[in-house]
């Protein structure tokens, strides 16, 4: 069996073949997803060797120790933590050949056109429409999307479009691969409380997307968007940690800091929120330690609601604790951040944005649904949208 | 190197559960599913004999729950606190009536301390039963002893025990009793539970399935099995692995309170549909589940710190009983709540988890009191004064 000892190894040969020094970076990252040292767990010739997932931190720190580039993933987190993932479950042989090594080394990024106006919890009844081509082999796509991250840096998208109206709305859909390059593609930014544009409109007018680039068969497309959104939910909340990493981080060094702001009622909650953090990041390692495993498990949206909520508690916490420094604010003007940024700027950022992490990639609320029903198995919520083909859908 | 070597050398311990593990949880329940039905449990709790002595041997002996934690060479099995943390997983959701915690965990932890070897083998195979007698309710820091010894009459070995302590757990059906005591040296001493000077007196208990007892102790006969500082270590040690085991032990309690909420929304129906089917009860019982989810990462970093001797075993054990007392709690009471008016009377076993997950989040110390550690632990301090 290839320990983490052999792929050290493996590390270091490639490392004397290929000097990061030297090298250009595209080129260096490129020769290191053709020798399968990219990502461990994913197939050879995908820039993996069909290992477990958990070899590959010894792998990234061989490659840092050396000073080699990294793919910058904090660029790419759709790309890597959805995009990746389902190509790899649902894309054909050709496609993972063809997407998956520029998405790794970070040339093309990728953007998840899901959410529309109409369709926010109730993505099913999404309304953006692909029809053939009457005259070639692809189809044409129409809609309005929204809270579309990075899409202004987007090579490609993941894109979940109907294709029969006439059945009941999560039957009619089929997922695709869109080039963001494409004709009739219009990236607008949309402003956030924050002042900054992280997220953005994306109107797409008879956009042509070969046929070629659907991934799953027509009509699975709501099958391929739920793997899609639990991947999602792990990548948001399941992500690995130091201790005091995250939004308790910036805390903690405040109340070190500031014996004097210290109040017993701000103890207390800072010894909750402390404890609560920690555990959240050791349910965060238990969940990785079963993927790895092979054992995953739904423990991706308890993560992700547990996320939403502490980061909103101790993004509060801190506010209050240092007073002064939280009634002033950075910059309001108008930006467009390469990435999402949960912990960084003043508290007064991090406390707005932490307002949006119990609204994107599933609210709270639905994550408590799919709990229920998917992983506790209680029957439905009463609907009177079963059975009725999406068009007769009262909109 | 081993998958679990592996995950070590990637930072944090395997929080997963091992096949053995696996195996001997399905031993455990396959038992307590045969022998500890709660209409029994239930039943016993109004009887004199709260404890099932039967059951009790057939887990310490005849499954090997007494020695887990002891040694082969002392005739244990050598396992660790990550196997006895999943028996007291499946103890807690049988709310099953043995003294599993109190002496397969919590006085073998002072007499592995303690490395007293002639107790820990006469309890490795279950054929006696050990407690420390120190109130249920005391942690996480030791309290001060209140009994305290005197030398015996000239020409008699050992020493003397006088004093009461309050409200111990397990004592009832225990053969020896380890009492920590003051007096020249302060020591640690193992005295029979049947001796004359002895009296153990059942105490009405908020949990009737893990009855209390108070102790008077009027000139008992005691054997010294450590002093000064090693019997403070060995009482430490105990309180430790007690929190840390009753962790797990809630963690089953909630669990099993979380299953029977489930099954009952799916079941009763109000308004001509399942109650379950009412988001307003989904989201209460989702919340149980998260809580849960978190709650037994924290159980099993315990368990993996102690048993493998990490430094960070304080912060662990804190986080776990208090999060695994707030977790047992809150699906003990939405348990009660979501079953309605059949939750509040007598012949629904949810009072029986109600009781034993309100007791237990005052054993070994409370939620507050192990956060209250943490601000020691892991520079967390108070307001300036």
């Amino acid at each position: 069996m290839t320990t983490a000892d052999d792929l050290r190894s493996e590390v270091r040969a490639f490392l004397s073949e290929h000097d990061p020094a030297s090298m250009d970076r595209l080129d260096f990252l490129r020769e290191r997803y053709d020798a399968g040292l990219a990502w461990v767990h994913y197939p050879a010739g995908l820039g993996g060797r069909g290992l477990s997932r958990h070899l590959q931190p010894a792998v990234d720190a061989e490659f840092a120790a050396a000073g080699a580039p990294t793919n910058r993933p904090e660029r790419n987190g759709i790309g890597l933590g959805m995009a990746a993932p389902t190509i790899l479950a649902f894309g054909s042989a050709e496609q993972q050949r063809r997407w998956l090594r520029p998405l790794w080394t970070g040339e093309e990024i990728w953007c998840q056109l899901f959410s529309e106006p109409g369709a926010g919890s109730d993505l099913a009844g999404l309304a953006t429409r692909a029809v053939r081509d009457p005259g070639g082999e692809g189809w044409i796509v129409t809609g309005q999307k929204v809270w579309t991250s990075s899409a202004h840096l987007a090579r490609r998208a993941l894109l979940v479009a109907r294709t029969d109206p006439d059945v009941p709305k999560h039957q009619g859909l089929t997922y695709f691969a869109c080039d963001m390059t494409a004709p009739g593609v219009e990236v607008r930014p949309l402003r956030q409380i924050t002042g900054e544009a992280e997220f953005n409109e994306v109107f797409l007018t008879d956009v042509p997307v070969p046929d070629a680039d659907r991934i799953g068969a027509v009509g699975e497309g709501w099958k391929v968007a739920t793997g899609t959104l639990m991947n999602e939910r792990v990548a948001i909340g399941g992500a690995a940690a130091p201790r005091e990493g995250g939004m308790i981080g910036s805390a903690v060094r405040a109340w070190r800091e500031h014996p004097g702001l210290r109040t017993p009622g701000l103890h207390d909650r800072l010894l909750r929120l402390w404890a609560d953090a920690e555990v959240a990041r050791l349910a965060g390692t238990r969940l990785r330690q079963q993927l790895a495993a092979g054992q995953p498990g739904p423990e991706g949206s308890a993560a992700k609601l547990v996320f939403a909520r502490l980061n909103q508690e101790i993004s509060e916490f801190e506010a209050e604790l240092v007073g002064d420094e939280a009634v002033r604010y950075e910059d309001w003007s108008m930006k467009r951040p390469e990435g999402a940024n949960f912990y960084g700027r003043d508290v007064g950022y991090r406390y707005l944005r932490a307002r949006g992490n119990s609204i994107e990639g599933g609210t709270s609320e639905i994550l408590r649904n799919i709990i229920a029903e998917r992983v506790l198995g209680l029957p439905a919520e009463a609907r009177v949208d079963a059975g009725v083909p999406w068009k007769d859908l009262p909109r | 190197m081993s998958a679990t070597a592996e995950r070590a050398a990637a930072g944090l311990p395997d929080l997963l559960y091992g096949e053995h593990e696996t195996e001997l949880r399905a031993a455990v329940r396959s038992l307590l599913g045969d022998r500890c039905g709660w209409h029994e449990v239930l039943a016993r709790t109004e009887t004199a004999q709260t404890y099932d002595t039967g059951l009790w041997r057939a887990l310490a002996a005849d499954l090997g729950g007494a020695g887990l934690l002891i040694p082969e060479a002392s005739g244990g099995a050598g396992a660790s606190y990550r196997e006895a943390a999943v028996v007291a997983e499946e103890t807690g959701r049988a709310v099953a009536p043995v003294p599993f915690l109190g002496s397969a965990v919590v006085a073998t932890a002072a007499l592995l301390s303690a490395d007293d070897d002639e107790l820990l083998a006469a309890l490795a195979d279950g054929a006696v039963t050990a407690a420390l007698t120190i109130p249920f309710a005391a942690g996480p820091a030791a309290p001060e002893p209140t009994a305290r010894i005197a030398a015996s009459p000239p020409g008699e070995p050992g020493y003397r025990l006088y004093g009461t302590v309050a409200g111990i757990a397990d004592a009832l059906p225990a053969d020896v009793l380890l009492v920590p005591a003051d007096g020249v040296p302060y020591g640690l001493y193992a005295v029979p539970a049947g001796d004359a000077g002895v009296s153990l007196s059942p105490v009405v208990s908020l949990d009737m399935t893990r009855q209390l007892a108070d102790l008077t102790l009027d000139g008992a006969a005691g054997r010294r099995v450590a002093s000064g500082e090693t019997a403070r270590r060995a009482v430490a040690a105990a309180l430790t692995a007690g929190a840390a085991v009753l962790a797990s032990e809630q963690l089953g309690v909630a669990e099993r309170c979380l299953e029977m909420t489930v099954a009952y929304l799916k079941e009763r129906r109000q308004f001509g549909r399942p109650i379950g089917s009412f988001q307003a009860l989904k989201h209460r019982v989702a919340d149980v589940w998260v809580g849960v989810t978190q709650a037994r990462a924290a159980a099993r970093y315990a368990a993996a710190c102690l048993a493998g001797s990490d430094p960070d075993a304080p912060v662990a054990v804190a986080l776990a009983k208090a999060a695994c007392s707030d977790i047992a709690l809150r699906a003990a009471q939405e348990c009660l709540q979501l079953h309605g008016g059949i939750g509040f009377t007598w012949e629904h076993p949810t009072h029986l988890y109600l009781k034993r997950a309100k007791s237990s989040s005052i054993g070994f110390g409370t939620a507050d009191r192990h956060r209250a550690a943490l601000a020691g632990l892991a520079d967390l301090p108070g307001p300036v004064a």
